[in-house]
């Protein structure tokens, strides 16, 4: 032990910097487009089972007689809205799976003893691949709707739909990360993810209005968070759009458009706060 | 000067009491085995240092901060190379070492020439850019290694680093372990096979049942043990009786320290001695009495001996005592994050 001491002294000044957590991000970031790269067949599947949704279910009803839908919307101009909201809301419960894994593996270790300057890091790398995924998809539903001559919702209409996608995204991957740290492996998340999927999709605005629906199930779509993100963006489809208008006929109540956007970001800011604790203690 | 310092750990696993008052010292500089049989908790011991796991009790220290309180600063100084590899089967090699270096936040330039200098040091220049789902556990060990070394730190951290790995890839690890001892870089190995331990380490602990029961340099510890070891045999196969005689005879012999005689063993006999001077005068004694010496070997205390001494058993026999006991599965399913 002849060598100097420096060595042993402490690594000064130690902080991460925004830049530093930044790097980190991406870098995980990047580690899920790799796999994406490299198993496309969950977003070929995941682009091709809306659009063939769009198709057939938008086939069903071409000759339903006008009044089948108020305002005589054409059907498949009714349901853009809900396959790009479901779309939408399967990606984001599917985040937590990538997580789960690596938990399960092993591979959640090699993060955990790098000196992260934030284990948020991990959880947004998570939201940003999700997130992106999740609007390819969209786009790619909007473009067939278009093609199929279901309109398109215009430039304003477009930016509410994102910011809808985004909300909804955001709760949604929140929720799906809780999960994939608080249930003890990938067999119960699965489970979770598969038992939510359609009934939330069907108990939804998405493929038929309040006003067809049976009293209970109407309150069911009432209360659905996927009701609150098909409304605005089926409204910014059907013309240009007031968001002070009245969108959604609930049980409870009439909501405008701002009424469903508000639920959105209660409902995200809540799942974010619900999980934090969870995430805190997980990744501590 | 302590790169490590632990302090009475306790850690259970539910019932399991997996240390028990585990108290250690790693000087700076050292390549430090850690020597004990499956289960005795080496594996746990590291993960605390290393900040993935907090204990129930006791104070964690390493590079000079507490591991409890300031654990990215401790994750900044040390490399950890787990006993369970975990590689992401889809990414290539490299690109697990891009990830790493920026989970270490280095520059471009330096994490680019480090994972290159990497890349050739460790002879992986073949097969980096392949998947690590087609490595053999050679290439992935190396693999991790590596990414631990990747950001330079004082100090590295290795559980059980050359277990079940080729010749050829032991032997590579081995020499790039002192290569980076040479330059200063303080090495904590655990291991369960004493060759391992008794070819790198310059100081060592040996644990057992989550407890430190004997730590020094391994010459220091054979020479506390002292005596010189001997095995006997009259016969190849021989009896109870035989032996217990041929014990009777020996035991009060000079130079002569203890003799005990090993069932499992067809009876030999196994004697600590002084020195190798009291050998020809077993011979002589054997004579005299009319026993003839089928097998007699003489040696050094090793490891094994120090590790027998304090736990009444060899390595080898603990190690077959707990292997069939553990369910790997259900207790790295409990150690999910
Ligand atoms: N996650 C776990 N859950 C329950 N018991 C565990 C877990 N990890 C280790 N143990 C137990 O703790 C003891 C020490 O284990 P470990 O530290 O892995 O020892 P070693 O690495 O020396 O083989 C063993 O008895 C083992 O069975
Ligand atoms: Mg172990």
């Amino acid at each position: 032990m002849a060598s100097s001491s420096s060595l042993l002294s402490p690594v000064v000044g130690y902080k991460g910097s925004l830049s530093d957590q930044i790097q980190e991000t991406l870098a995980l970031t990047r580690r899920l487009f790799i796999q994406l790269r490299r198993r496309p067949s969950t977003l070929i599947a995941g682009i091709l089972q809306p659009l063939i949704w769009l198709i057939l279910f938008g086939a069903l009803f071409t000759n339903a007689p006008d009044i089948f839908l108020p305002g005589g919307m054409e059907y498949g101009r009714f349901l853009g809205a809900g396959v790009i909201v479901f779309t939408a809301f399967s990606g984001a419960l599917n985040a937590g799976l990538p997580v789960m894994f690596d938990r399960e593996f092993g591979f959640l270790n090699r993060l955990l003893v790098a000196p992260l300057c934030s284990r948020n890091s991990i959880v947004f790398a998570s939201i940003i691949y999700i997130t992106a995924l999740s609007l390819l998809q969209s786009l790619a539903i909007m473009a067939t709707a278009f093609v199929l001559g279901y309109g398109w919702p215009g430039l304003t209409g477009l930016l509410i739909v994102l910011v809808t996608l985004l909300l909804l995204v955001f709760a949604v991957t929140a929720l799906s990360l809780g999960l994939a740290f608080a249930l003890p492996g990938h067999i119960e998340l699965i489970a979770v993810i598969f038992v939510a999927n359609l009934p939330l999709l069907f108990a939804s605005t998405a493929l038929a209005p309040i006003s067809y629906m049976p009293a209970w199930l109407g309150w069911l779509a009432a209360i659905n968070p996927l009701t609150f993100a098909i409304e605005p963006i089926r409204a910014a489809y059907a013309g240009p759009l007031d968001l002070h208008l009245v969108l959604l006929h609930a049980p409870y109540g009439d909501v405008s458009g701002y009424g469903c956007l508000s639920v959105l970001i209660g409902l995200t800011i809540g799942l974010f706060l619900m999980i934090r604790p969870l995430l805190n203690r997980k990744l501590a | 000067m302590l790169v490590i310092e632990l302090k009475d750990l306790d850690k259970s696993y539910g019932a399991v009491k997996a240390l028990k008052g585990l108290s250690l010292k790693v000087p700076k500089g050292s390549i430090f085995g850690l020597l004990g049989p499956n289960g005795a908790g080496k594996t746990t011991t590291l993960r605390i240092l290393c900040t993935l796991l907090a204990p129930d009790t006791g104070e964690v220290s390493v590079a000079g901060f507490n591991a409890l309180t300031d654990p990215r600063s401790v994750r900044q100084s040390l490399g950890y190379v787990a006993q369970e590899v975990a590689i992401d089967k889809i990414l290539t090699g490299r690109e697990l070492l891009e990830l790493q270096g920026d989970l270490y936040h280095l520059r471009f330039e330096e994490k680019e020439g480090r994972i290159e200098e990497l890349i050739s040091k460790l002879e992986m220049e073949e097969w980096i850019d392949r998947r690590c789902g087609t490595y053999s556990g050679g290439m992935r060990r190396r693999l991790d290694l590596a990414s631990g070394l990747l950001h330079q730190p004082q100090l590295l951290v290795l559980d059980e680093p050359t277990v079940g790995l080729d010749i050829e890839s032991r032997s590579t690890i081995w020499q790039l372990l002192r290569e980076l001892n040479d330059k200063g870089t303080t090495v904590l190995l655990s291991s369960h096979y004493l060759e391992e331990v008794e070819a790198l380490s310059n100081q060592l602990a040996i644990i057992d049942a989550g407890k430190v029961i004997a730590q020094g340099s391994p010459e220091d510890l054979k020479r506390q043990l002292g005596g010189d070891r001997v095995t006997l045999k009259v016969r190849e196969f021989s009896d109870k009786n035989e032996s217990e005689a041929v014990r009777d005879l020996l035991k009060n012999l000079d130079g002569v320290r203890q003799v005990v005689i090993n069932n499992a063993q067809g009876f030999s006999l196994n004697l600590v001695v002084d020195d190798e001077n009291v050998l020809p005068h077993l011979r002589e004694k054997l004579d005299r009495a009319n026993f003839k010496v089928f097998a007699l070997s003489h040696s050094r205390p090793s490891l094994d001996d120090v590790y027998l001494q304090a736990t009444g058993r060899t390595l080898l026999d603990a190690e077959l005592d707990v292997a069939s006991k553990r369910d790997v599965k259900l207790e790295s399913k409990k150690a999910m994050r």
